[in-house]
């Protein structure tokens, strides 16, 4: 009786001090993030383009704000707008918090992408959504600042085009630094989640 | 005379050949039918699930509505954080007894030059036409741009 009550006080102390050891592996190599932490591989946010009110902006406008950045174009009818849809529901999910973020969609497609197309565009998915457009220069440097890519696709009978372009988003935090990418595939819950812990006040590790 | 006047209905078309054979469309059942409207008159996806209840395959080539004056078949192209665009696909078999969707970041109805700015809650006619060129008039719901699950 006092001996089995010894063993299993035993392998008690065991399992406690097994798992405690495991959950301090856990906390050492694992990180708090659910998407791809990109902190240290992507350049600060920085641009000068116009905005969807036509009116020159820079990074420094949206310090202060969790950025999301995306590149797309108005006249794509899937994807683009699937996940500035999902985007608008991530938002929603963070409720107030969700005035800290601004998702800035980035025209790559400026010749049609007018600041009014884009303005009527970006306003029927999020009122935190501004969409950017300027001199197709502008707009590759910024792609290619992010390793992103877009090439216009040829074109058809009636004079329009496709445009093929990088699918991720981008997240920076309010200090204009690259923290997380997330693709349109990922679940909304894991952008709900990482965008909680940047937005949580003093806790951006 | 019975016979004859059969076989004349024949030799003018008056009786399409489905009459005889059962069409592809009439096996097939259209559900979760929706445009996401995007504003002005920008192109537009069209999105719908197909059910198969025939014992042969239905293949939808192409499709047509008075509402737009192009309507054609298309496929994202969507690499997990790569280059997603789209392209043009000339026909889709639907499997007997089985279902093919037609859904956001893949197969979708690229509708172009609307003849009217539509807005939410408006229904759209679109005519899917099927390779034994039966046709299949389904009501599309138009659903604001921002609707994440319209089901
Ligand atoms: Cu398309």
């Amino acid at each position: 009786m006092k001996l089995s009550h010894l063993a299993r006080l035993a392998a008690l102390s065991m399992l406690i001090v097994a798992s405690s050891w495991l959950s301090a592996c856990h906390q050492s190599e694992s990180t708090p993030w659910q998407l791809t932490d990109i902190s240290g591989h992507m350049p600060d946010l920085s641009f000068r383009l116009t905005d969807d009110q036509g009116k020159t902006v820079t990074a420094a406008d949206y310090r202060g704000k969790v950025a999301l950045l995306y590149f797309g174009y108005t006249h794509c009818p899937d994807v683009c707008p699937l996940t500035l849809a999902q985007l608008h529901v991530v938002l929603q999910k963070l409720g107030p918090l969700a005035d800290g973020v601004r998702i800035l969609f980035v025209s790559v497609d400026p010749t049609r992408d007018t600041p009014a197309v884009l303005h009527d565009y970006v306003a029927a998915f999020d009122p935190r959504a501004v969409g950017l457009t300027g001199s197709p220069s502008d707009i590759e440097a910024l792609t290619k600042r992010y390793r992103a890519a877009f090439t216009r696709e040829p074109g058809k009978a009636d004079g329009s085009y496709d445009v093929s372009h990088s699918s991720g988003i981008y997240v920076f935090d309010n200090t204009g630094k690259a923290r997380l990418l997330a693709t349109p595939t990922d679940p909304q819950d894991k952008l709900v989640h990482d965008l909680h812990l940047l937005l949580s006040p003093g806790h951006a590790p | 005379m019975k016979w004859q006047s059969l076989l004349a209905s024949f030799a003018i078309g008056l009786i399409p050949a489905g009459a005889v054979h059962a069409a592809q469309a009439d096996h097939v059942t259209a559900s979760h039918a929706w445009i996401r409207l995007l504003p002005a008159k920008l192109p537009a996806a069209g999105y719908v699930t197909l059910q198969n209840a025939g014992s042969s395959a239905a293949t939808l080539v192409s499709a047509h509505s008075a509402v737009y004056a192009s309507v054609m078949l298309h496929e994202s192209d969507v690499e997990s954080g790569g280059m997603n665009g789209m392209h043009a696909v000339n026909q889709l078999a639907i499997s007997a007894t089985g279902k093919a969707m037609l859904a956001p970041a893949g197969y979708h109805l690229m509708l172009e030059q609307p003849d009217r700015v539509l807005k939410p809650g408006d229904k759209v006619e679109i005519t899917l036409d099927f390779a034994d060129r039966s046709h299949l008039p389904v009501q599309f719901a138009v659903r604001p741009a921002n609707t994440a699950d319209p089901n």
